[in-house]
């Protein structure tokens, strides 16, 4: 009876420097309430239920919470411990809302909760840098399985190429475009405000989508990729731009569809570049200009009409 | 005398509960050191034959193969851990995945200092990513079971360069297929076996995702290896 009647209190964190201490989720055992569970568990279920009753106008008493979270400084352990504070149902339901687009649900406030984490964005691109490289030699090989001048390179070197890409567009896409919802925060107050790593986030676990289409993509029919590559845009397009329009939509007209088109345009963009890339059908990527292996670049050198 | 032990009896019963497991081997020395013949106090392993150091080195390696290939649930692996195994093993894959498609400077199999890379920096990115998540294992504790649990691969590798000396195609083929598969499975399961028990427990598909990924990757370079004719 007592807890739930703490629960549902508002809590009173304000002269408690133990607690902000512990906030790398030890557990703390009270004497005087009866509950065992972190107090860092405790806080977020505090934050979590302000978050619910009102939405949007919590924005200032969030950005204080979320400041007390990560009070550790920045050169200790415990700070980037706390952007991996996740459990393994957060991550797979952040993952469902990435691709289902809801216009009541958005991204950041729905899933995210001021609880930014670095783990999803990070391994969703490197499992993504790898399924394009090993889908792109699969590809390749089975395009060019008959030929008999063809000889089966493991192309290690688009590893490389694949993972600068991917991570270069999960990291300087969000910086620049905090950077200019910063500038313009400036010039017009915004209700919604999002942080660097909740953006950061938005777009990292939107790029989950293309990992089942580029393992699609394997199939050599070009009606099924530009079906699977329109649908992967539309779904991660769309949860994108529903979640950065509350942001924008107080602006100059121009400027919101500056954006919006900025951001669609990108997104479209790195995933046309990477089936061009690596899944092309037309095998004029490695070509040696050298003399001597002249068989091997015959074989790379013959372009197949699809 | 006699009552005393007895009242001290109740007080300690609750000791005889507590269970040690049985499964934990102990290892290591607990001995008075009297083994030099000079009589000498202070024992050193500068004096030994060099003979003797290696070959306990050799012979603790050698034994954690052998937790590796038959992974039951014993901390061997991680109280006394090492890192001469997973270099070992990782110099030998990364030597016995040279020499395929010798004519191509890009575009080509893996090189040594790629295989390398990848091996101890992925290995370095999933020990920290299992810390970060909140486990309660040691960096190079993570580092050495990581590394262990490679020799699965490595056996593969050695099987599918024996394969590939003959000259079957599609038949060669789908042994290594099955050969490269058993053993990625063999090495996530026994990483896994090692590693799961220090993670907070709704975490633990977090953790071992990644542990996966790192094998996975191995296994695909394992089985693109295509040598030259």
């Amino acid at each position: 009876m007592a807890n739930t009647d703490f629960h549902l209190q508002f809590q009173d964190f304000g002269d408690d420097a133990d607690l902000m201490g512990s906030s790398t989720g030890t557990t703390r055992i009270t004497i005087d309430d009866h509950t065992t569970k972190p107090q860092k568990q405790r806080r977020v279920a505090g934050v979590v239920e302000e978050d619910e009753t009102d939405p949007l106008e919590s924005d200032d008493t969030d950005k204080l919470l979320s400041g007390q979270k990560k009070n550790a400084p920045f050169w200790t352990f415990e700070y980037y411990q706390t952007f991996f504070d996740v459990d393994t149902s957060q991550v797979k339901d952040r993952i469902i809302g990435s691709v289902v687009p809801w216009p009541g649900k958005n991204f950041v406030r729905f899933y995210i909760r001021n609880n930014p984490d670095l783990y999803g964005p990070f391994w969703i691109c490197a499992t993504l840098v790898f399924a394009v490289a090993i889908s792109g030699n699969i590809c390749s090989f089975l395009v060019n399985y008959g030929q008999p001048q063809y000889k089966y390179v493991p192309e290690f070197r688009k590893v490389t190429i694949a993972a600068t890409a991917i991570y270069s567009y999960a990291w300087f896409v969000p910086l620049a475009v905090w950077g200019f919802l910063t500038w313009r925060n400036s010039k017009i107050s915004r209700t919604v405000s999002y942080s660097f790593l909740e953006i950061v986030c938005v777009y990292g676990y939107s790029l989950s989508i293309y990992i089942p289409a580029v393992v699609l993509w394997i199939i050599p029919s070009e009606p099924l990729r530009w079906c699977s590559i329109i649908l992967a845009l539309c779904l991660s397009g769309s949860v994108l731009i529903l979640t950065f329009w509350p942001a924008i939509r107080d602006d100059h007209p121009r400027i919101v569809i500056a954006v919006t088109s900025a951001i669609a345009v990108l997104h479209v963009l790195l995933a046309v570049g990477c089936k061009a890339y690596f899944f092309s059908t037309y095998e004029a990527l490695t070509t040696e200009n050298a003399p001597g292996p002249a068989s091997v670049t015959k074989g790379f050198l013959t372009t197949k009409a699809h | 005398m006699a009552e005393v032990v007895d009242v001290n009896k109740p007080l300690f019963a609750g000791l005889s509960d507590v269970s040690i497991a049985e499964d934990i081997p102990v290892e290591g020395d607990i001995a008075v050191p009297v083994r030099s013949q000079s009589g000498d106090d202070e024992i050193s392993t500068l004096d030994e034959p060099v003979k003797d150091t290696i070959l306990r080195d050799l012979k603790a390696v050698g034994q954690k193969f052998v937790h590796v290939l038959y992974p039951k649930k014993s901390s061997a692996l991680l109280r006394d851990w090492d890192l001469w195994g997973p270099l070992l093993l990782c110099v030998t894959l990364a030597l016995m995945l040279q020499g395929g498609s010798a004519d191509s400077k890009d575009d080509g199999g893996p090189q040594f200092a790629e295989v390398f890379v990848i091996v101890w920096f992925g290995s370095i990115i999933i020990t920290l990513n299992s810390k970060l998540l909140g486990g309660t294992i040691s960096f190079f504790q993570s580092l050495c079971v990581l590394g262990y649990c490679i020799l699965p691969l490595t056996v593969a590798m050695l099987v599918c360069r024996l394969v590939l000396l003959g000259s079957m195609e599609v038949g060669g083929f789908i042994i290594r297929l099955v050969v490269v598969t058993a053993s990625f499975g063999w090495s996530t399961f026994a990483s896994t076996a090692f590693l799961a028990d220090s993670q907070p427990p709704n975490r633990k598909a977090l953790v071992v995702y990644p542990v996966f990924l790192f094998y996975f990757v191995i296994s695909w370079m394992i089985l693109t290896f295509s040598p030259s004719h």
